[in-house]
């Protein structure tokens, strides 16, 4: 493979993410890691099913009372944004749009930033609350789970940074095609999953 | 030489299989041996299962040692190249249909069991008095001691559980600390103990178990609890109706208070409550749980010392004196952390041993 | 070795190995490690037969027995069967599918040094206050309360290990969809490269649960969480479910890639091919399946209720189905062939009464009310060591004599090879058959003393006696393997002289590039086709010779491990040392930094050219 190759969007490959072997190994790979990735997150839910609203005797936290639904409404609003300015990166990086990539890739990180400082805001004010992680198994559970997601979160976006910064002098070649590529699959992937924590965390947590 | 040695062991090890099913093991502890008709479904599943096995074991023998013996390369030659077989369809079909036929046969009374063994409405049967028909236990699993409350007659005992012949007795099982499981290898499968809610199961016994070697059935602490996990052993006494209503009715009327009659045994008196011994054991059969240490009502009914040790005099005084060094682990106090920092002097530890010796509510 | 490796120093082939993308070296790294740490787990056992040799004995204390079969069965499972069987796939699988090397050759290194400091972390609790307590279960409540730090070197010391096996296990799967050899459908792979795969999309699946199962241990053990804590609201039960949802699958993923061995070792020595090839592969996709849908038979006393445990006991007994279609096959594989005993097929041999056993004991305690009897009794320890030993154990001794010539370029002494055979077959079998009859007596496990007169004392002597013929079976072993490392002799391709499948078309000692032009398959056993034919070469070329491109050595997965191996001495001490945490955050930094840079250093490999190739020695190292 050689960095040195000057492509045009008509000499760019069709499908760039998996256009070499190690694009391809990098495709599969990370969609099992992703697998990996839904069992993992299967047993966060399962272990918040099980212990949702447990608590030490007469503890006064529900999730009826907790949670605030406007507030992660925005939340989902965002990060759903997000997924979609995801896509239109990607659809640019189809067609050999640099720049017009990196600038949506760019609008995805702000999305995504703002949806993490919702998060903080919100786990800080249950805090203030005295719904602490150490509080009841409730308080571990929830945390764990949405905590874990919002790791998820930071993580993506530090990896949509870094590779934004490291391909900003240099632009797309097959090298770096694949990375651009599984990084918005990561995207798209934390959003699905927000999507379960949206309706089985919270919806189901102030409805039922 | 392979065919011979593996033909020898194979056969000495069926026949082994047959010598012990046949009834091998002690009667007080051995599950081959069971004591009552939830032992006798679990055996008898055992019984069918192996009889299948058997049968399999015996097929794969044989086809094996046939092919170990005729196909060596020494009696085939050197150079021969096999046929390259590729599969035979209706062999495959034969070796999947047979197994699912022989694990029907097994399923269905393992289902079967499975519901019977998990039926325990009979422990909410009241009669026309509101009393209730069955005997019920409330086991509490404590790091390495066991208790049994009888909520429905109000008295409780400890390590040694007492229950009554040919009827099914239930059990709600909870452990106060660790998990722990709850096994009467000759009268039943285990329970779990767990931390988080109760279990509930019902074992029954078919005669008293005075005729067996120590008089009790031996139990067992099953899940690994600690250190002393090993030795978290009790007995059982299985008594005819009469008798056990008998002890029932002793139990209820042990009292706090009675007086020992020698003057050794009220001197062990004095020094098990000034040494706030009686802080943690209860020393009457009627009460409820919540102690933090095992009743000693029934302390000189008992087949042992601490769970385990020989019931000899010299075992109780050094069972007090360094519970520690006997049972890793456990939560009773040392001496010294009762008696001012000293270890009781021999003339104290016979007291008390007497006194202990002397709690009794058999006759 | 490969003859460059030999010429270099003693410091330049450590440094090669430390930083090695090679799967060849990696395989090798695997043996070496694996194999110290199956010598530890088996030292571990014989203090366990020792101390259970007589009644009341006091040759350990009851805590340190307990350390020592916790450590025994955690050492066992994870740090000597686990990473011995990725030394067979690592060797192997490439090999047979005609691959250069496997997918990720830089997370191939890193699963490698994640297991080997998460090992070296788990046994550093010997020396700092103690190992873990809990069984290798750990079951929640028991571990909770253990004091001191042994539970949390057992959880941290899992959690990096098992990282690196799930980068092990999808580094698998992607070579084996997307790196075969042209030609070589997915019905033409051999079973050892069939069985890697569905083990390894058993790893895929059941390790993350064991990662959040550890994860909740170790937040409420070192921050305060409460996932367990009964009187806060939490629920041990959780644990016993997560722990089992992995546990049940990781006894398919030790037992599969065996089974696979087992099937190249009965076709080469029969010479005869696979016996019902297709409903082999079946199968072993079945198992795999089923692998996930009976963990709640570890729990039939857990008091699921009566539905659960029905339901588990029917799916449980189901698995029988597919592992006796198996037996049959390679009864009928050996049927009609030509067999030639050698160390490797006397260990394939064994396996199949010894595995029936295991099986069938199996069977009988899916029938869930029996299993009320036999749970945590000594005849599921019987049961689970005839199934591990005789199955996982046996593959692994068979896949040392038969895979060591491929390895490295000898052969391991026969005669040895059968003397440790004979004393292993029948130190095993002596050592736990008996134990099936002492947990029906009902001996309860984990016991670290019983007293006399329970009818129990001569068959635990008698047990001790069997593992003293294992410990000598395993010694000679070891002076079999210093000796054929002292003699050296070079045995060339092929040595068994009836290898079916591509590994053995390969020269050796085997290039570090693999195949210098990617072979052709023509059919399942493409070897033997070849041979059949008459062709001298033993390969069919499927591209002319070219440039190869190679991934450069690297030197950062060992940091990345090693900053995971120092942070989590900050998690161990949170709350108690006051450098605890800087530690946590450096180790943690070490291992984002290192990332960084391998992210922002482009490392594109290098080209071994033509040119080169064609002279053999060919490019540079």
């Amino acid at each position: 493979m050689d960095l040195n190759t000057k492509y045009t969007p008509q000499s760019w490959p069709q499908h760039a993410e998996n256009s070499t072997l190690e694009g391809k190994n990098k495709f599969v790979g990370f969609w099992l890691f992703l697998g990996g990735e839904t069992t993992l997150f299967a047993s966060l839910f399962a272990t918040y099913l099980a212990l949702k609203n447990k608590g030490p005797e007469g503890m006064e936290f529900t999730t009826q009372e907790l949670y605030q639904l406007p507030l992660v409404f925005i939340m989902t609003m965002l990060l759903l944004t997000s997924s979609l300015t995801s896509v239109y990166a990607m659809y640019h990086m189809k067609n050999y749009n640099f720049k017009a990539m990196q600038a949506w890739l760019m609008i995805t990180v702000l999305l995504g930033a703002a949806f993490l400082g919702f998060e903080i805001y919100e786990f800080n004010h249950y805090v203030h609350e005295g719904f602490n992680y150490s509080q009841s198994a409730f308080s571990s559970s929830f945390f764990t789970l949405v905590g874990t997601h919002g790791l998820h979160v930071l993580i993506g976006l530090g990896w949509f940074i870094l590779l934004m910064l490291r391909n900003s002098k240099r632009g797309l070649n097959l090298y770096n095609a694949p990375k651009y590529y599984i990084a918005s699959l990561y995207w798209h992937f934390i959003d699905v999953v927000w999507v379960f924590i949206f309706t089985v965390v919270y919806l189901m947590g102030v409805a039922g | 030489m392979i065919k011979g040695i593996k033909k020898w062991r194979l056969f000495s090890l069926v026949t082994a299989l047959m010598v012990f099913l046949s009834g091998c093991g002690e009667e007080h502890l051995s599950t081959l041996t069971p004591a009552g008709q939830v032992g006798r479904d679990q055996l008898n599943l055992m019984v069918l299962s192996t009889g299948i096995m058997v049968l399999v074991i015996i097929v794969v023998l044989v086809v094996y040692l046939l092919t170990i013996i005729k196909f060596r390369r020494s009696k085939v030659g050197e150079d021969v190249i096999p046929k390259q077989v590729e599969g035979n369809h209706t062999l495959e079909l034969i070796w999947t249909i047979i197994p699912i036929i022989l694990l029907l046969i097994l399923a269905v009374p393992t289902v079967i069991a499975t519901y019977n063994l998990a039926d325990v409405s009979g422990m909410d049967k009241k009669d026309a008095k509101g009393n209730a028909t069955a005997v019920t236990v409330n086991v509490k699993a404590n790091l390495y001691w066991w208790e049994f409350e009888y909520p429905d007659l109000g008295i409780i005992t400890a390590q040694e559980l007492v229950v009554p012949t040919k009827e099914k007795v239930y059990f709600n099982l909870k452990a106060a600390d660790v998990k722990h499981s709850f096994w009467i290898p000759a009268a039943g499968g285990k329970l779990d103990t767990n931390v988080e809610n109760i279990n509930k199961f019902y074992l029954e016994f078919d005669k008293p178990s005075a005729g067996l070697e120590d008089g009790v059935f031996y139990g067992k602490c099953a899940e690994l609890c600690g250190p002393s996990h090993a030795l978290m052993d009790f007995k059982v006494k299985s008594l005819d109706r009469d008798d056990f209503d008998k002890w029932v009715a002793n139990m209820q009327a042990s009292k706090e208070a009675e007086t020992p009659e020698t003057d050794l045994a009220q001197q062990g008196q004095e020094l098990f409550t000034n040494k706030t011994c009686i802080g943690c054991h209860a020393v009457s059969g009627a009460g409820t749980t919540g102690a933090r240490g095992p009743s000693l009502a029934t302390f000189g009914d008992r087949n042992r010392v601490a769970g385990f040790m020989e019931k000899t005099d010299e075992n109780v005084k050094a069972w007090i004196n360094d519970p520690e060094a006997h049972k890793p682990g456990n939560t009773m106090p040392q001496p010294e952390d009762i008696n001012s920092g000293k270890k009781f002097t021999d003339q104290e530890l016979t007291a008390l041993t007497e006194y202990l010796m002397g709690l009794s509510v058999e006759e | 070795m490969s003859s460059i490796a030999q010429k270099k120093g003693f410091g330049a082939t450590l440094w090669d190995y430390l930083t090695t993308v090679d799967h060849k070296k990696i395989a090798i790294l695997y043996l070496v490690t694996g194999g110290f740490f199956f010598i530890v787990g088996g030292i571990e056992a014989m203090l366990i037969r020792i101390q259970l040799a007589k009644p009341d004995n006091d040759f350990v204390s009851a805590g340190l027995y307990n350390e020592i079969i916790t450590m025994h069965g955690t050492t066992m499972i994870f740090l000597a069967a686990m990473p011995l069987i990725f030394a067979f796939m690592n060797a192997v699988v490439p090999l047979q599918i005609g691959a250069r090397d496997v997918a990720f050759p830089f997370l191939n290194s890193l699963g490698f040094w994640m297991f080997f400091f998460g090992g070296i972390f788990l046994n550093l609790s010997w020396f700092l206050g103690g190992a873990p307590d809990a069984g290798w279960t750990s079951y929640a409540s028991l571990s909770l309360a253990s004091p001191g730090h042994g539970i949390d070197f057992y959880a941290l010391g899992l959690q990096i290990s098992g990282g690196g096996t799930l980068i092990a296990g999808i580094n698998f799967l992607v070579t084996i969809i997307n790196m075969r050899a042209p030609g070589m459908t997915y019905m033409r792979m051999p079973l050892f490269t069939w069985s890697t795969f569905v083990a390894s999309a058993l790893i895929l699946f059941a390790f993350p649960p064991l990662t959040v199962g550890l994860f909740l241990m170790i937040f409420d053990r070192m921050f305060d969480a409460n996932f367990f804590d009964h009187t806060m609201g939490g629920n041990t039960v959780i644990w016993e479910h997560l722990f089992w949802i992995f546990g049940h699958p990781e006894v398919y993923i030790l037992i599969l890639p065996m089974f696979g061995v087992f099937s190249e070792i009965f076709a080469t020595f029969s010479r005869k091919r696979l016996f019902g090839y297709s409903a082999m592969v079946f199968a072993t996709v079945l198992i795999g399946f089923l692998g996930f849908m009976v963990w709640a038979h570890h729990m039939f006393t857990t008091g699921l209720g009566a539905t659960a445990n029905a339901i588990f006991a029917v799916a449980t007994m189901a698995i029988a189905v597919p592992t006796g279609v198996k037996i049959f096959n390679w009864l009928l594989t050996m049927w009609g062939g030509s067999i030639k005993f050698t160390t490797a097929m006397l260990y394939a041999v064994a396996f199949i009464p010894m595995f029936v056993i295991g099986g069938v004991t199996g069977v009988m305690q899916a029938s869930a009310p029996l299993d009320y009897q036999l749970h945590d009794s000594y005849f599921i320890v019987a049961h689970f060591h005839y199934v591990i030993v005789g199955g996982t154990v046996l593959g692994l001794l068979a896949g040392l004599h038969f895979y060591w010539p491929l390895m490295f370029n000898t052969m391991l002494d026969e005669t040895l090879g059968k003397i440790t055979f004979w004393l292993f077959l029948i130190g095993f079998n002596l050592t736990f058959f008996i134990q099936h009859f002492l947990g029906l007596l009902g001996m309860p496990r984990r016991v670290f003393t019983y007293g006399a007169d329970q009818g129990w004392d001569l068959f635990n002597l008698i047990s001790s006696f069997g593992a003293i013929f294992m410990a000598v079976a395993v010694t000679i072993l070891l002076i079999n393997i210093v000796k054929t490392i002292a003699q050296n002799k070079a045995v060339g391709r092929d040595p068994w002289g009836d290898g079916r499948t591509l590994e053995w078309a390969i020269p050796q000692p085997v290039p570090f590039y693999n195949f210098k032009q990617t072979p052709l398959v023509r059919g399942l056993d493409t070897f033997w086709i070849e041979k059949q034919e008459g062709n001298k070469e033993g390969m069919t070329y499927a591209e002319p010779v070219g440039d190869i491109h190679m991934p450069h050595n690297s030197f950062i997965p060992f940091v990345m491990a090693f900053g995971l191996f120092v942070g989590a001495f900050g998690a161990l001490y949170n709350g108690e040392q006051a450098w605890a945490v800087p530690v946590l955050i450096l180790g943690l930094l070490i291992t984002f930094l290192s990332m960084g840079t391998r992210s922002l250093k482009d490392d594109l490999g290098y080209h071994i050219h033509k040119e080169d190739l064609m002279d053999k020695k060919g490019g540079k190292h």
